[in-house]
């Protein structure tokens, strides 16, 4: 009964999308005030009844209901409870559930909150989101209906991929589509912003918030995600370049220029028609990754099934949504009126050099994992494009841009100096050479391009501390008043201070771990041990367990560091009853930043194991670097300004109505 | 400067950066990528010592031999031909004989591959998709799974 309520709120959800995809925009066009109003009650309802849904499915999961198909292929009874709930994403329908519930969420935060968002446009926002969501609940009712029944029930599941019976994938889905989905409404705001022809610097503070929302949670996503794939699969490594992981990462680069390219539009009125094509663009991306990851088009852990169906449909809502969002852009924006002229060494002209690179960066992301899939297609040669080709593309994209990084912030809108910027600098950089020297004296000059990193790493965060060091004005009035100072800075300068230290943070922890990583794989008999760095891992046995839904293998070794016992660390290789699949389970000690990885290999009948031991400097700055990057995203989100709405600006000077500086 | 040099600098900026990139895609993918190769491709037409391939197929049974520390000798076939592969390092979890697998490495002048990883995948119903159609190809491939 319940599944039934499920499946007839998703269908009333679909009825009412159509609803609210025209009559809504219609009253917009028309000026008919009754005919917006109904947008934001039914955005709420809309809402309202697929969190119903949503909660039938997990009331299915739950009490291990296997008359419904989708519980009885993914679950089953002796699963622990936490597992139940977090398998309801844990497969194909299930998650397109949860990606249209978020979609319905952005849409009713818009109608709750929306209040100072002037009604045309709020209503045009609401009408196509809802174009959106019906899209998607037509796709889920069409071709992956959550909540089809068996006739006959069987008395036991199927049981989930065991890899995806963890915490981390827990949280690593819901917060990744919170990002992907959130770009929905900056999409949504754009399309509106076309139709109605109208875009201003208030457009711009609206959709900022939005924005920096779904960035944060896209930053944690990929971050939880990097981390599962680090710990649960066993090969020691936190980035593969999988396409399933550049699907999340295009959408996050487009993403970050979407930001930068917001402030200029809202402090100063330029870069318009760029920033709604960058809006168009990264929602675009995050649909070709809900493509690329839910139509079996790339075979990974996410492809759960292969049902050309399904791969078909999104394909068409990809092309429609892509292709009618460009078309209308292209027929729209030059009725868009340009405005704020600035010169190409200012904080515009900065903001514009981030923008180039990031784009340039998605754009070599994307032909790396789009070009295998286009070559079979067109020749039928399979190849790979793996890391060595991101290694080479990616990198030197990002290299300038970072070093640009600290000279954003200090340059001046509109016409910067550049002399005066590298003078505010002067403190970062020599902090940066100290940490080229001190990496150098630290591990020698083997490796010469590691110590330039660190350096780069450390000139990132010198460089936002000092910005925040000059806006204080700590050296001309003294510490105590810089400190009230500091109070009283924005938020949102204070969240780009942090989100550029975390960005330093990461790249610090990508370029230890990776350049000065220690690694060993042996066979290791009990009683045997291994050094590494400064540990040594003594192998003492294995012994077999049993755990609720597995057995498992575990390898105990003792970790000594100068003699002293630190810990000990017990990897496994489990094998999951209900589907008969092994897992490797690795061990990880955290010493300082540091980590020290064991994962276990071939268990010998000997008693001997394969064993692959890895010494990871720094590692976990890699993610911590993403945490406090999004605490950065969050501080600039909670700025008052943003919230309350600045005044509007005096009567701003009228250009001529010459062409648009280029964007 | 005036609005239309500002312009033309911006443009010329990006136009520089733009093509840049682009060099730096074209000359990486011209030089990065890495062709999947059936044994019988690699029987039949060769592949010059040093370039790097992704072998894949069936490991064939009976093959695996190991040698301690995690040193591995196996056969890679698509039931026409097979192709000898050393590895060292640790096996994925669904590494078995008779199961699909990809590795990636070069050929040596012995004709043997060394392969520095080996991919199976994380779902037991699962066949790597060239795998599935270099099979397809010698007509042996039932298609029941994924």
């Amino acid at each position: 009964m319940i599944v039934e309520l499920g499946h007839y709120a998703l269908v009333l959800t679909f009825a009412l999308a159509l609803v609210q995809s025209v009559v809504p925009v219609w009253g917009a066009l028309r000026g008919d005030d009754r005919l917006m109003a109904i947008a934001p009650p039914v955005s709420i309802l809309m809402f309202l009844l697929v969190l119903v849904s949503f909660v039938a499915l997990t009331i299915a999961y739950v009490t291990s209901d296997f008359s419904v198909v989708n519980v009885w292929e993914n679950s089953y009874s002796a699963k622990p409870l936490l597992y139940k709930i977090t398998g309801v994403w844990g497969n194909h329908e299930g998650s397109v559930l949860l990606w249209v519930l978020i979609l319905v969420f952005f849409g009713g935060l818009v109608g709750y909150f929306g209040r100072n968002i002037p009604a045309p446009l709020r209503a045009t926002t609401l009408s196509v989101q809802a174009w959106i969501t019906a899209g998607f609940t037509l796709f889920m009712l069409a071709t992956s209906n959550p909540f089809a029944r068996i006739a006959n029930p069987p008395v036991e599941g199927n049981g989930l991929n065991p890899i995806l019976q963890d915490i981390g994938l827990a949280v690593h889905p819901p917060l990744l589509y919170v990002g992907y989905v959130g770009f929905s409404i900056t999409f949504s705001f754009a399309v509106a912003a076309l139709i109605l022809g109208r875009l201003d610097a208030a457009w711009a503070r609206w959709v900022r918030p939005w924005t920096l929302l779904a960035w944060v949670f896209l930053t944690l996503g990929i971050a939880m995600g990097s981390y599962w794939a680090y710990y649960e699969l066993g090969w020691g490594g936190w980035w593969f370049w999988d396409p399933v992981e550049n699907a999340s990462f295009m959408p996050w680069l487009a993403g970050t220029a979407l930001l930068h390219s917001a402030i200029v539009m809202e402090k100063r009125d330029a870069l318009k028609v760029w920033t709604v094509l960058l809006a168009i663009f990264t929602f675009s991306l995050s649909l070709l990754g809900t493509f690329l990851v839910r139509s079996g088009v790339l075979t990974s852990v996410h492809a759960f099934a292969t049902d050309p169906a399904r791969g078909v449909f999104i394909l068409v809502l990809l092309c429609l949504f892509i292709g009618g969002s460009l078309s209308l852009y292209a027929w729209r924006a030059p009725v868009l009126k340009q405005g704020g002229l600035f010169a190409p060494i200012s904080r515009e002209g900065a903001l514009v050099f981030n923008n180039l690179f990031l784009t340039a960066a998605a754009t070599a992301v994307f032909v790396g994992t789009l070009y295998p899939l286009a070559l079979d297609i067109v020749t039928g040669d399979k190849i790979s494009v793996g890391a060595p080709f991101f290694n080479l593309t990616f990198a030197p994209l990002m290299v300038p841009l970072l070093l640009a990084v600290p000279f954003g912030p200090v340059l001046a809108w509109k016409r910067g100096d550049l002399l005066a910027a590298c003078q505010r600098l002067y403190a970062a950089f020599g902090i940066a050479i100290l940490a080229v020297l001190f990496t150098l004296w630290l591990w020698g000059v083997e490796n010469v391009l590691a110590p330039l990193g660190a350096g780069l790493a450390v000139w990132i965060m010198a460089g936002s501390v000092s910005e925040i060091v000059t806006r204080v004005k700590l050296f001309e009035i003294g510490p105590s008043r810089a400190l009230s100072r500091l109070w009283g800075l924005p938020g949102s300068a204070w969240g780009t201070a942090v989100a550029h230290f975390g960005v330093g943070i990461t790249v610090l922890g990508i370029v230890t771990a990776s350049a000065f990583q220690e690694e060993r794989i042996q066979t290791m008999h009990p009683g045997e041990s291994v050094e590494l760095h400064h540990f040594e891992v003594t192998f003492d046995g294995s012994a077999p367990r049993t755990g609720p839904n597995y057995t498992e293998d575990v390898g105990h070794f003792t970790v000594r560091s100068g003699g002293v016992e630190v810990a000990a660390m017990d990897p496994s290789k489990r094998i999951y009853t209900a589907r008969k699949m092994p897992t490797t389970e690795s061990a990880i000690l955290t010493s300082g930043l540091s980590q020290l990885y064991l994962s276990l290999g071939e268990v010998h009948q000997d008693g001997s194991m394969d064993v692959r031991v890895y010494y990871k400097p720094l590692v976990t700055l890699i993610w911590g670097g993403c945490l406090i990057m999004a605490f950065g995203g969050m501080l600039s989100i909670a700025d008052r300004r943003l919230r309350v709405g600045a005044p509007k600006p005096a009567a701003r000077r009228k250009m001529p109505s010459a062409p648009a500086p280029a964007e | 400067m005036t609005r239309k040099q500002r312009r033309l600098t911006l443009i010329g900026i990006a136009g520089v950066v733009l093509a840049g990139a682009l060099g730096l895609i074209l000359f990486a993918l011209n030089d990065q990528i890495v062709f999947f190769q059936s044994p019988t491709d690699i029987v039949e037409k060769g592949v010059p010592p040093g370039q790097r391939i992704r072998l894949g197929g069936l490991v064939e049974d009976g093959s695996v031999e190991r040698s301690g520390d995690a040193n591995v000798r196996f056969k890679v076939t698509d039931t026409a031909n097979a192709v000898t592969v050393t590895y060292t390092g640790i096996l994925p979890d669904l590494f078995r004989e008779g199961q699909g697998v990809v590795t990636e490495g070069t050929v040596g002048p012995d004709g043997v591959f060394v392969a520095d990883s080996v991919l199976a995948k994380h779902d037991e119903n699962y066949m790597p998709k060239e795998v599935a159609e270099a099979l397809k190809k010698q007509g042996v491939w039932q298609g029941a799974q994924n």
